[in-house]
């Protein structure tokens, strides 16, 4: 990581009379605190499970996808949105409030027409496509005991440390 | 259908129907718990957050707006530790005869295992296209979602769950990028090798 630090030396030089004009927004959530961690570890537990039986980790279901030539992954994406959306609807109509005590608040989507979305999005695509696995399953394969996607993981850190540094000159 | 088999259960895969659902359940029950939204490549920020550098985009109070994410991403590895240890979830059952008489041109073998081994293997890192799948591929994960401000869990599954329009033109690009790295360039790397 010594490299990742040296590099990061010499842009605050560089981006910071930039970075001041084109993108302020740090894009986080409005707030820090309440979260009931217990549950969060166990939805994500509930999550890993279903990732591993679902075979949703497989570099083979990929590519079964992407060459349509198999309705599985279709299915699970399809239903999960389907289900998502009937289910937030609920949500929204029958609890007003979080377990945190605030106001229920459904996050507006962002503007459709920005660049980053197309770009970001297709390069993104490209490494999904390569190591067929996206974040998500990139965890769990770890945690299922496939050590090769340390690499992964780490170029995948480093890919994100990247963007964070070219950010200001990237158009979004 | 079958009658219920707790044996077939834990040995089978989900099915998709069953897994689906399970998925899209998470939208709900994390705007329940704390107005937060599923999206786990966000926690690739955070871990870059919490190491040392001056990077804006990266300083910012990572434990309170992601530690949380960061800790369902602890539940992953448990829960997919477990499906390993105790339900049978230890590679790919089985996939479309198609995709694997297609695979077998490019010289990949169907293994029963999560990815094949002539790429996914400490000792294949030698080897340029192993490399660039793993290495280049990672960093297109890494740079790409973060670029585009959310992968398959946060544009796919959360964004059009909440039926967001930015979200849909963020899948499409996903996709696009898939089918040219499955039809053009995974040809391309796994014909060279051989």
């Amino acid at each position: 990581m010594s490299e990742l630090t040296s590099i990061t030396d010499t842009s605050t030089t560089e981006t910071s009379p930039t970075e001041t004009s084109p993108i302020q927004d740090l894009e986080l959530p409005s707030r820090t605190g309440g979260d009931v961690y217990p549950l969060f570890l166990l939805l994500g537990v509930f999550f890993g499970i279903v990732a591993i039986k679902s075979e949703i980790v497989s570099w083979y279901r990929m590519q079964e996808m992407f060459r349509f030539q198999a309705f599985h992954m279709y299915g699970i994406i399809g239903s999960a949105i389907a289900v998502g959306a009937v289910s937030t609807r609920l949500l929204r109509r029958f609890v007003p409030k979080t377990l945190a005590g605030d106001a229920l608040h459904i996050p507006a989507g962002r503007d459709p027409r920005s660049p980053r979305l197309v770009i970001g999005g297709f390069l993104f695509g490209l490494g999904w496509g390569l190591v067929g696995a996206c974040p998500g399953p990139i965890f769990a394969l770890l945690g299922n005991g496939m050590g090769i996607m340390a690499v992964v993981l780490v170029s995948a850190l480093a890919g994100t440390w990247t963007y964070a540094w070219l950010r200001p000159h990237l158009p979004h | 259908m079958e009658p219920f088999s707790m044996q077939q259960w834990i040995e089978q895969p989900w099915p998709w129907w069953v897994a689906g659902p399970l998925i899209g359940l998470m939208v709900p029950a994390m705007l329940w718990i704390n107005n937060r939204q599923f999206g786990i490549s966000s926690n690739l920020r955070h871990l870059c957050a919490a190491l040392p550098g001056r990077v804006p985009f990266l300083r910012y109070d990572w434990r309170g707006h992601g530690l949380w994410n960061l800790t369902f991403v602890v539940g992953i590895l448990i829960g997919a530790f477990l499906a390993g240890a105790f339900l049978s979830g230890n590679g790919t059952a089985g996939i479309a005869e198609t995709t694997r008489s297609d695979l077998a041109t490019l010289g990949v073998t169907f293994n029963g295992g999560w990815a094949p081994e002539q790429v996914f293997a400490w000792h294949r890192l030698t080897d340029v296209a192993a490399l660039m799948i793993l290495v280049g591929g990672g960093f297109l994960v890494g740079f790409g979602t973060r670029y585009a401000a959310g992968c398959t869990s946060g544009h796919a599954i959360t964004g059009l769950s909440l039926g967001h329009p930015a979200s849909l033109v963020a899948v499409c690009a996903f996709f696009a990028g898939g089918l040219v790295a499955t039809h053009w360039i995974l040809p391309l790397l796994l014909g060279g090798a051989g």
